[in-house]
């Protein structure tokens, strides 16, 4: 025979793909929501966190108002001023501490960020005042700079006075914007910028105090800082001062917000995980209704290829559309996140589309439905062309070596994701073991229900309850696909609540009766008794009273700090030798410590080495052990020490916790300074109380925990409205799933129930069974995927979060029935029209 | 006359749950080209899988079955398509058009497969021929059961095949509308000059070919000249 071939080519697979598919169009609705809402998840938060990081980059100059900033907590010393004159001298200098101010003629006191400027500041990007004149004219008139919202707060006008410890001066502006202060932490401790010639008025600045210095420098265009960071940096380090460049403070601005970007991505890819799963089950029936088609095709001489490429092409067609919408609602909703991110974002975030996003949101969508589709659609390589003649015993089993190709290709797909949103191969990884185990125990879980319920079969059962539950595990049934199906979208749901009640408890505040609302910080120790006094005149407790010494480690097992430092292969922390610790003294742990290792000593013992106790991070990044000498540098003289037991602290709590403490009867007279705290009832005894402290003690820093409690659950309440958005994704996705898992089933049940109605089954009968039936599925797939999320949370907790997790009922009492509602609405709906209609118009309908 | 289909010793057996199950045995038979011939035989006796063997749809476990000219148990199962797509044509019992397809599309499906560019000024002509000429746009759903075997007829002939298999084509149709269809079958049939196979339980059917093929439990029982 002469070898023959066919004509049709590409042209011919895509005008069939198109006309099938015309035709078809409402049963691939399921299929394309399922990649719109996921598409738009990922795209949404990707595109989003590219805009974030983008602009932290575009803004970093003017984010910190120079090229380059070096700042130290001292007076430069004579290197640091060289290396400054050898850079060309700074363009600005700054001074800054916090300070109580006050405004005579008015009530209102608050803690405020004073900030002495000098010289040509901002070198970039502006000082926006009200009035505009305002942001040059306050160096010459002497004038302050007033943060806008709390002038607005304490309605305060230009040319009222404000009074910074001994300094009056009048408020020449109100300061909308400026480069350095961000503006969340602005509505603890607003800036106010004064002349730095005025700030030695203030009588402020003592030893002791906590003051500020920054430099700010232009540099050469082209200077390339990075390196210039990595060779000044260490030798200010060696000099208590420290460099930053705009590249630098972009980056670490960036990966602060990147890692909660990660989160949000995660959500968005458990919503995309959830549309995959939809694809899967939505082809699953799509192809199943399509194999007599394909049959006839085979018999009208279209070869397997040809075929299989029809639907390929289709899918590959949908998922391209899909991508696209999915691709433009994830763009459009991206819109709204800087409205409601606003305030806890950095920068202005101006929108942009960036074409990477676009087009990896529409491949996403074509590779995506292409590789989850692949495995149904194989069913159209095998489907035998007698089918076409009534002949059913035929169907071959699928390729079992196809199967396990495309399911590598599926893990192979997630695994890069999961790389490409983590950039981290091991939680990759982790990520699809996690996915496979969740799989397996499911299945499992499926295959187990359906074991036991053979062996204890209820035979004594009555016909409704025993007809539902025979249909479980009826030849070809479809429980293990459903229980994975709604198994896994609880899953995936109840570890998203879980997960969320982990993040928020770990950050939420008891609101302990007794847990202090009000810090006063540098309290002189002779004034103590006068500031208890005054705290007690107003019916206000004085809840602690605690001494602070401040110190600087000298010497570490040994060797000194700058022998250290020096040492390349040190693996100390540098904070730990530059750092100027608070330390405290006292007899006991408190609520937030825990003791890990050691011996608590709470009072000085006989011995050369006095005993501390040094919290957990501290000694890791020390690199000490129990009995390990340390020698502090007490304002000058020299205290050596032994590490004598470590703890953990909670530092999460509201509360002031240590990194060093010392035993009671070492430090009694050395230099310090005292922390009080109270308790107040509500704003106007805060206020009342500020206000007389203001006037009595200057010097005193007080802040008003309430306000940053109602800060925190600001930020918090936005993370968790952005958390539940993305959650509503993969809830949405799941309703998806379930209705096709749902109806994938559906196309067998009719013929059953049709038999049954023919045998003269009443259709409330039908009805129980049906209903009976969901029931058991829905109860034993979301049974299944709380309980395993349950464990998963919990894991999760010991591990990641490191806090204990108390889990909320809520899954369980709420999410349970609810999906076990909507599994039975679901299904009964997609039945009804079967119950309804005589069993003669549902067998013709089902012969067509 | 030329074989158009020569069947020796054909045996197939199915796999019933554990035990073999043999449909067919023992067959052997010759059909000329453009002969009109009948198997007959009642539910269960291996009509239609003789059938779906004959035409390639399947493989037998053992026997030869030679079709136009070509040994096709040789052949792979793509390579079966082909064939069917120049040489046969198909007639079911419950007409197998696609769903998807207009009455129009459905015609043209096996030209477009040839690679045909004439396929919709043909598949129209046909349609006008079997009395569907208003009926071009419509889905089966929209169609008669008489209507969509008439468009499964010109699908049928469309091809101008050289071997044409009908599955019990008036089965699912009452027996007036079974009558119009067999009628427009057979002058389709004798106009094209194609050989025509009938699977029917239906004898009446069965004498308006030359030649009737009885089986009985997957044997051949006679072979009848009509």
């Amino acid at each position: 025979m002469k070898e023959i071939d066919s004509k049709a080519g590409f042209k011919w697979l895509l005008k069939m793909a198109f006309r099938d598919g015309k035709a078809s169009k409402r049963k691939l609705v399921l299929f394309m929501a399922s990649i719109v809402l996921g598409i738009a998840a990922v795209v949404s938060i990707q595109s989003f966190s590219n805009n974030l990081k983008e602009n932290i980059a575009l803004q970093s100059k003017s984010l910190m108002g120079a090229d380059y900033i070096i700042d130290s907590d001292k007076i430069p010393n004579k290197r640091v001023s060289f290396i400054m004159d050898s850079l060309g001298g700074p363009e600005a200098r700054e001074i800054n501490f916090a300070s109580m101010a006050a405004f005579p003629g008015n009530e209102g006191t608050k803690l405020v960020r004073v900030r002495g400027i000098e010289g040509n500041f901002p070198l970039y990007g502006e000082l926006e005042t009200e009035p505009a004149s305002a942001a040059k004219e306050f160096q010459q008139e002497a004038s302050a700079l007033v943060d806008a919202t709390l002038m607005l707060q304490l309605g305060i006008k230009v040319g009222d006075k404000i009074k910074i410890g001994n300094l009056v001066l009048p408020v020449g502006g109100a300061l909308k914007s400026v480069p350095g202060s961000a503006a969340i932490f602005s509505s603890i401790a607003p800036p106010v910028l004064v002349p730095h010639r005025l700030i030695e008025k203030t009588g402020l600045v003592q030893v002791g105090s906590r003051i500020g210095y920054k430099y700010y420098f232009l540099a050469d265009p082209k200077l390339d800082l990075e390196k210039f960071d990595e060779k000044i940096d260490p030798i200010l380090d060696a000099n208590d001062a420290d460099l930053d460049t705009h590249t630098s403070t972009s980056e670490r601005m960036g990966r602060r917000y990147e890692n909660f970007g990660k989160f949000l991505n995660l959500v968005a890819f458990i919503a995309l995980l959830l549309g995959c799963i939809g694809i899967a089950s939505a082809i699953h029936i799509y192809i199943k209704e399509k194999l007599r088609s394909v049959a006839v095709l085979k018999c009208l001489g279209a070869t397997k290829k040809q075929s299989f490429l029809i639907y390929l092409i289709q899918i590959a067609i949908i998922g391209l559309v899909g991508g696209i919408f999915g691709t433009a609602l994830g763009l459009a909703l991206q819109q709204l996140f800087p409205f409601i991110l606003q305030d806890i974002l950095p920068v202005d975030v101006a929108i942009a589309f960036y074409p990477r996003t676009i087009f990896m949101g529409i491949l996403l969508g074509v590779l995506m439905s292409l590789l989850f589709a692949l495995y149904p659609l194989m069913a159209t390589l095998y489907v035998s062309p007698l089918q076409a003649l009534r002949v059913d015993n035929t169907e071959k089993s699928k390729s079992g070596r196809a199967a396990l190709l495309v399911l590598g290709g599926i893990f192979l797909f997630i695994f890069l994701f999961a790389f490409w949103l983590l950039e981290d191969w091991k939680y990759s990884i982790f990520f699809i073991l996690g996915i496979i185990i969740t799989f397996s125990l499911l299945a499992g879980t499926a295959h187990l229900f359906m074991k036991a319920i053979k062996k204890n079969f209820p035979s004594r059962w009555g016909f409704v309850s025993r007809q539902s539950l025979l249909n479980l595990f009826r030849p070809q049934n479809q429980t293990l696909i459903l229980v994975l199906a709604i198994g896994i979208g609880t899953f995936l749901i109840s570890t998203l609540y879980f997960t969320k009640d982990l993040l928020l408890a770990q950050s939420s505040l008891e609101a302990q009766a007794k847990s202090p609302n009000m810090i006063l910080l540098d309290v002189q120790t002779e004034q103590q008794k006068a500031v208890s006094n005054t705290i007690n005149s107003q019916n206000l407790p004085v809840l602690e009273n605690i001494p602070i010494v401040t110190m600087s480690v000298e010497n570490l097992k040994g060797r000194s700090v700058n022998e250290i430092r020096e040492d390349t292969t040190s693996k100390v922390n540098g904070w730990i030798l530059q750092h100027e610790f608070r330390t405290t003294y006292r007899d006991s742990l408190i609520s937030s410590e825990e003791l890990e290792e050691g011996k608590w000593i709470g009072q000085k013992t006989e011995g050369n080495l006095i005993p501390i106790s040094v919290s957990k991070n501290f000694a890791e990044d020390a690199e000490v052990q129990i009995g390990d000498q340390i020698d502090f540098n007490v304002q000058g003289v020299l205290l050596s020490t032994k590490v004598g037991s470590i703890r953990i602290v909670d530092w999460s709590r509201m509360q002031l916790n240590f990194s060093v403490v010392f035993p009671t009867g070492v430090l009694e007279e050395a230099p310090q300074f005292r922390v009080l705290t109270t308790k107040v009832p509500d704003e106007n005894s805060s206020a009342a109380l500020q206000q007389s402290l203001v006037e009595k003690f200057p010097n005193v820093t007080i802040i008003d925990l309430r306000q940053v409690l109602t800060l925190i659950e600001q930020i918090l309440s936005k993370i968790s409205w952005l958390i539940n958005f993305m959650a509503f994704f993969s809830i949405l996705t799941g309703i998806i799933v379930l209705i096709g898992a749902v109806r994938t089933s559906k196309y067998q049940r009719i013929k059953e129930n049709v038999l049954l109605r023919t045998l003269g089954a009443r259709s409330d009968q039908i009805l129980k069974i049906l209903a009976l039936e969901y029931f058991y599925l829905g109860l034993i797939g979301a049974l299944t995927g709380i309980l395993l999320s349950l464990i998963s949370s919990l894991l999760l907790g010991y591990f990641v979060f490191e806090t204990a997790f108390i889990p909320s009922w809520i899954p369980f009492f709420v999410l349970l029935p609810g999906i076990i509602v909507l599994v039975m609405g679901i299904g009964l709906s997609n039945s009804l029209s079967v119950i309804k209609s005589p069993p003669l118009v549902v067998l013709r309908k089902e012969s067509r | 006359m030329a074989k158009i289909l020569n069947i020796q010793n054909l045996k197939k057996t199915y796999a019933s749950g554990s035990r073999q199950l043999t449909v067919l045995e023992d067959i052997s038979f010759e059909i000329e080209e453009k002969e009109t011939f009948a198997i007959v035989g009642p539910s269960g006796s291996g009509k239609t899988t003789l059938l779906g063997l004959c035409a390639g749809l399947d493989q037998p476990d053992s026997g030869k079955i030679e079709l136009c000219g070509t040994l096709i148990n040789e052949l792979s199962e793509d390579k079966r398509a082909l064939l069917r797509n120049r040489k046969v044509g198909f007639v079911f019992q419950d007409f197998q058009l696609i769903p998807t397809l207009t009455a129009l599309e459905n015609v043209a499906v096996p030209l477009e497969l040839r690679g045909d560019k004439n396929a919709t000024k043909i598949g129209k002509e046909l349609l006008e021929k079997v009395g569907l000429g208003d009926r071009f746009d419509h889905y089966p759903s929209q169609l008669s059961g008489g209507e969509q075997q008439r468009v499964a007829l010109a699908r049928a002939f469309s091809t101008k095949p050289d071997i044409l298999f009908a599955d019990e084509p008036t089965g699912n149709l009452d027996e007036e509308t079974g009558q119009k269809v067999v009628e427009l079958l057979i002058s389709l049939n004798r106009e094209s000059g194609t050989t025509l196979v009938i699977v029917t339980h239906d004898m009446e059917l069965a004498k308006k070919t030359q030649r009737i093929l009885k089986l009985k439990g997957g044997r051949i029982l006679e072979t009848l000249k009509v």
